[in-house]
């Protein structure tokens, strides 16, 4: 489902890669966290599954599609097999739950009859029937990752990134969010993690890859923190 | 719904900015005012040339003390002269005196003050071509019995000169001013983008596509465009009305006439060119703005 082939990327200006001939390589339904220490270079990835960055050398194949070689006007089709969700949210404050999620369908041209229908199935989905109506600063930080997981897997995307989607949650809710991805992963969804949150990992015994200095030191199927 | 939401996002940008829209739109139709005017003033500088250039005379005032021989000769020659169209017009001292006497009839101390033979007598030609002046004032000057020769198309050049001038002024008014409203469109582009930059990001994050991104911008900018063109048309009719109708009617008989279908053709050239040069601009600051 993912690929990375021997992966460089050095930032403009910065004296060492943040990957350094990083090769990876994730199957459909996997549930894989990144972990390191900051600026390991695990959020580069992120950036580059979304082609969001081009690496400097190497092949970048998600979804059987080689990513480096995506024509620009492509890009936002490509986006719509991603839901990626973010340590601040990015919900849009003026909107509601439900308006955040519909936004999400109606700009990719989904009528809204279509997101009548499947809105309030999301939201009941990752437990927040009851509060589509409610604006992000009427919710708990936990509640407002919740209609971000829902607004990222309402198009029903092959593949969901999570870049530190825990980091500014406190443990319990951390681990309702974990729940929410486990649910998520279950239907078939590819789940790219990463993180810091050496709890998170314990706990899931999921698979782990270890990035430090922009290499790879660790890939250990039902892997701990450290 | 796409089409609903592109335009309440419009409206709402418009508004929100709404210092910013008002001044686009006014340097935006002082703009296209002066352009408008510049390309009015273009054709009828136009023609004018043609009209007057068909009418423009050489006058070949002759001596007082020309003899009845040196006459027959100059006529002969003028009559068989291939540049020039026939028939040539002979005007005598009385008839250069009726002719005075017509001309300035408003101003009766100027015709006392002048002696009734000091008219010279003339002969009036038309060239075929206007441009062959030269050739037929080197072929005369000097003859006997010819005092001098005037053409009326280098008076009538200082006029076109003038209005020339007008013209070019008015277009350099209409680049400084179109210059000065692409930077607002511009910078009213950016800052729209900038109070919506969380919707731009999630919509790139959710695979937007980047048409649907620009849209909005791209028709606040060109709404504005139109806007100034609206308000260009409508600065030009009034220029129609109480100018060129106006107080510039005693120059009718000078100036021709500048028919409103004239004014009318305007009006569309000034929407497409209002429309398309900020709708270009706006897309072009985005690009820069949301790119990747």
């Amino acid at each position: 489902m993912i690929r990375l082939e021997h992966v460089t990327k050095t930032y403009p200006k910065a004296s060492r890669p943040s990957l350094d001939d990083v090769s990876v390589s994730i199957e459909k339904g996997d549930f894989v966290f990144f972990i390191g220490p900051s600026g390991s270079g695990k959020s580069t990835i992120i950036k580059l599954l979304l082609h969001e960055i081009q690496p400097n050398k190497g092949r970048v194949v998600v979804a059987d599609k080689d990513v480096t070689a995506l024509r620009s006007w492509k890009i936002s089709a490509f986006r719509r097999q991603i839901g990626c969700v973010f340590q601040d949210f990015r919900l849009l404050p003026n909107r509601t739950a439900y308006e955040n999620v519909a936004f999400a369908l109606e700009v990719i041209g989904k009528s809204q009859g279509v997101a009548r229908r499947v809105v309030p199935e999301v939201l009941e989905l990752v437990g927040l029937g009851g509060k589509e109506h409610r604006y992000p600063h009427e919710l708990s930080g936990g509640e407002q990752q919740r209609v971000a997981v829902a607004r990222a897997f309402v198009n029903r995307p092959l593949i969901l990134l999570a870049d530190e989607p825990t980091g500014n949650l406190d443990p319990d809710t951390s681990i309702e969010i974990m729940r929410l991805l486990d649910r998520i992963n279950r239907t078939g969804t590819t789940v790219v993690m990463v993180t810091h949150d050496s709890n998170i990992v314990n706990q899931m015994r999921r698979r782990v890859v270890e990035i430090e200095s922009g290499k790879i030191v660790r890939d250990q199927p039902r892997g701990v923190y450290g | 719904m796409r089409a609903k939401y592109i335009l309440s996002e419009v409206m709402v940008g418009l508004w929100r900015n709404v210092t910013m829209t008002v001044a686009m739109i006014i340097t935006m139709a002082v703009s296209l005012t002066m352009l408008g005017a510049s390309l009015i003033l273009y054709q009828q500088i136009d023609s004018m040339k043609t009209y007057y250039f068909d009418k423009v005379q050489v006058s070949i005032f002759l001596r007082d003390d020309i003899s009845q021989q040196q006459r027959n000769d100059l006529q002969s020659a003028l009559a068989a002269d291939p540049l020039i169209k026939q028939p040539v017009i002979h005007e005598t001292k009385a008839q250069a005196w009726t002719k005075f006497k017509q001309q300035f009839k408003d101003a009766p101390d100027l015709i006392s003050a002048t002696k009734q033979d000091a008219l010279p007598e003339s002969y009036r030609i038309q060239l075929k071509n206007p441009n062959q002046y030269a050739e037929v004032a080197s072929e005369y000057t000097g003859k006997a019995g010819i005092d001098e020769i005037v053409d009326q198309k280098t008076l009538l050049s200082k006029v076109f000169g003038v209005l020339g001038a007008a013209q070019n002024l008015a277009l350099v008014v209409a680049l400084v001013q179109g210059l000065a409203a692409l930077l607002l469109v511009g910078n009213t582009i950016q800052v729209a983008a900038y109070s919506r930059r969380r919707e731009v990001a999630v919509m790139k994050l959710v695979g937007a596509s980047n048409w649907f991104i620009q849209s909005p911008f791209v028709l606040e900018a060109m709404f504005a465009g139109i806007i100034g063109a609206i308000i260009a048309s409508g600065a030009m009719v009034a220029g129609k009305v109480f100018l060129i109708d106006g107080s510039l009617k005693s120059l009718a008989s000078l100036l021709t006439p500048a028919p409103w279908s004239r004014i009318y053709l305007m009006i569309p050239v000034l929407l497409v060119i209002g429309a398309i040069i900020s709708g270009v601009t706006g897309w072009v600051t985005l690009r820069f703005y949301i790119k990747k």
